[in-house]
């Protein structure tokens, strides 16, 4: 076993700079460190390029047409920018802000929509399984296991963001980015969320984004600040709430802004 | 105080004369057409003579009823995959691009050519064309007005479709993306499962717009009044029989001319209702 701390990082993040518009960048000289089986939180105001930075960690941002990212972002070792999309796709899963389950396609469908979408034949019996696990690893298969050929969308809120969850795990992956999962959600919905979350770090590792400073501290292991583009500090959620180095972070901690 | 009755008294006086201008429409259609429904019966929906000489008159709907379907089903037909493509790249593969911009204009434009413009150029252009493939003698029949009739669609059914396509809520195909999808299986397995019925509802409207289409048709389908008996025999729709002899028409002629005019009323409306009602369902 390899346990020196290089292996410890997923993801590593080197000098990424990503810019909508020529020269005005979104992301600026982030560098940094996602490690395994945690949930590294990422802080700060609004328009800070959280989601930027998140969406770079799978490529997701080059659905925007004139985008332009410099630097790298390794996985495992290997720059993502190396890889096809579509793996790198399956072994680093999305959750969105706001629930989005097909609505053309029941529970069960949605489970394995990443199979179907992407022409995987499985057998029945794999698939079967695949639904199953996913939806107990969300904590949702006793709630809706009557009613797997239902369609998806006729979930509560909360239930739809399980589902996508189900949806996005299915395949397994090793890193699992959340974008404000729970800022659609009611407090009982959004706790039951995080509770799935600290179970879940325990087989992959996450990245969350978050506006909700309190969400962060409760759950993530790890933190970073962003403000302006820049990756302001980073470290262990507890030593970056009860001692930031950086007056900025100390600020947005205290609610000066954001 | 009374400024908010005055207009809500006028908006009343609006409505309600739109409300009677349509009612009256159709009691006059009614009205006019009891004659030759009264002197025919069914007969004058399921009979295709077509005989004004004075004496032995006698007057069916059906060739025109056939001419009207055949060429607008037959122009729908040839209208879809143009139409579907179109919208297509203009809503999901190019959307938000210049060279959308410029089609989404384009086919702006195109809508708002008018009718005998498209007739002119069916005749002109295409007529002399069809004649040289030696597919048809003179260019003109069921296949040359289709033709045209299908490209005067296409520009409607294009932007209703790429209005239907573009709402696809960006959520959605973002999942897919994010789901390793590429952007064949996005569009294969998300836009178009999703937007599925609007874009029937837009080519059941582009439909409507064909039965009642008249000049164009006119111009082209060699007015014979007879069921077509094949691709580029000529034959006659509804509406350009209307147009053709209502000039000269009296008596029993003007209320069979009439009933036509209603029976084309009747379609294009159920047409038309079927198409709004899927759309309703759709949003
Ligand atoms: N599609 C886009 N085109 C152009 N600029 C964009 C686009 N998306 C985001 N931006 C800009 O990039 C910057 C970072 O946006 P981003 O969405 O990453 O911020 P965020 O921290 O996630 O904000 P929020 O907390 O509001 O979600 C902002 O200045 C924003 O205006
Ligand atoms: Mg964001």
């Amino acid at each position: 076993m390899n346990t020196t701390p290089q292996s410890d990082s997923v993801l590593e993040i080197r000098n990424l700079f990503i810019a909508y518009e020529p020269e005005r960048y979104a992301v600026k000289d982030v560098s940094a460190s996602i490690k395994r089986n945690r949930i590294t939180a990422i802080m700060g105001p609004s328009g800070c390029g959280k989601s930027t930075l998140l969406r770079g960690m799978n490529r997701m941002h080059e659905l925007y047409p004139n985008i332009q990212t410099k630097g790298d972002i390794l996985l495992d070792g290997k720059s993502i920018f190396s890889m096809s999309v579509i793996e790198l796709r399956r072994r680093v899963g999305m959750v969105f802000q706001r629930p989005n389950p097909f609505p053309n396609m029941t529970i069960y469908e949605n489970v394995v929509a990443g199979f179907s979408l992407n022409d995987i034949r499985l057998k029945k019996n794999q698939r079967d399984e695949i639904v199953e696990n996913a939806l107990r690893n969300v904590a949702l298969w006793d709630e809706v296991k009557e009613s797997l050929f239902r369609k998806g969308t006729f979930l509560s809120g909360g239930q739809q963001q399980r589902l996508c969850v189900a949806r996005a795990i299915a395949f397994n992956p090793d890193v699992l980015l959340l974008d404000e999962p729970t800022s659609a959600l009611d407090p009982i919905a959004t706790s039951k969320i995080e509770d799935l979350l600290g179970e879940l770090k325990k087989k992959y590792t996450l990245v969350l984004v978050t506006h909700n400073m309190s969400q962060a501290a409760r759950i993530s292991d790890d933190s970073m600040f962003m403000y302006l583009g820049e990756l302001v500090e980073s470290g262990p959620t507890g030593t970056l709430f009860t001692n930031p180095k950086d007056s900025r972070t100390e600020a947005y901690l205290t609610g000066k802004f954001g | 105080m009374s400024g908010d009755r005055i207009t809500k008294a006028l908006l009343f006086i609006s409505s309600l004369t739109i409300l009677l201008l349509s009612a009256g429409i159709v009691i006059s259609l009614f009205g006019g057409s009891i004659p030759a429904f009264r002197e025919f019966g069914l007969r004058f929906i399921t009979s295709s003579a077509w005989n004004p000489t004075a004496g032995s008159e006698e007057y069916g709907a059906m060739a025109f009823i056939a001419g009207t379907v055949i060429t607008s089903i037959l122009a729908l037909i040839i209208c879809i995959p143009m139409a579907f493509t179109t919208s297509l790249f203009i809503a999901e593969y190019y959307r938000d691009t210049r060279i959308s911009g410029i089609l989404r204009s384009l086919v702006d434009l195109l809508a708002g050519i008018p009718s005998i413009v498209y007739g002119f150029w069916g005749f002109y252009a295409l007529r002399p064309l069809l004649v040289s493939t030696g597919l048809s003698d003179q260019g003109f029949g069921v296949f040359t007005a289709s033709l045209v009739l299908a490209i005067m669609i296409v520009p409607y059914a294009t932007s209703l479709s790429a209005e239907i396509i573009s709402m696809v809520p960006a959520e959605l195909k973002e999942a897919a993306y994010s789901l390793g999808a590429t952007r064949r299986e996005v569009i294969f397995s998300v836009v178009i499962p999703s937007a599925r019925s609007g874009i029937i509802a837009s080519f059941i409207l582009a439909l409507g717009r064909a039965l009642g289409e008249t000049m164009a048709v006119t111009m082209l389908i060699g007015n014979a009044n007879v069921i077509p008996k094949g691709l580029f025999a000529p034959g006659n729709t509804m509406a350009s029989v209307i147009a053709n002899q209502f000039g000269e028409a009296s008596g029993l002629k003007m209320s069979a001319l009439i009933a036509v005019g209603l029976l084309l009323f009747l379609i294009t409306a159920l047409v038309n209702y079927l198409g709004k009602l899927i759309i309703k369902r759709f949003a």
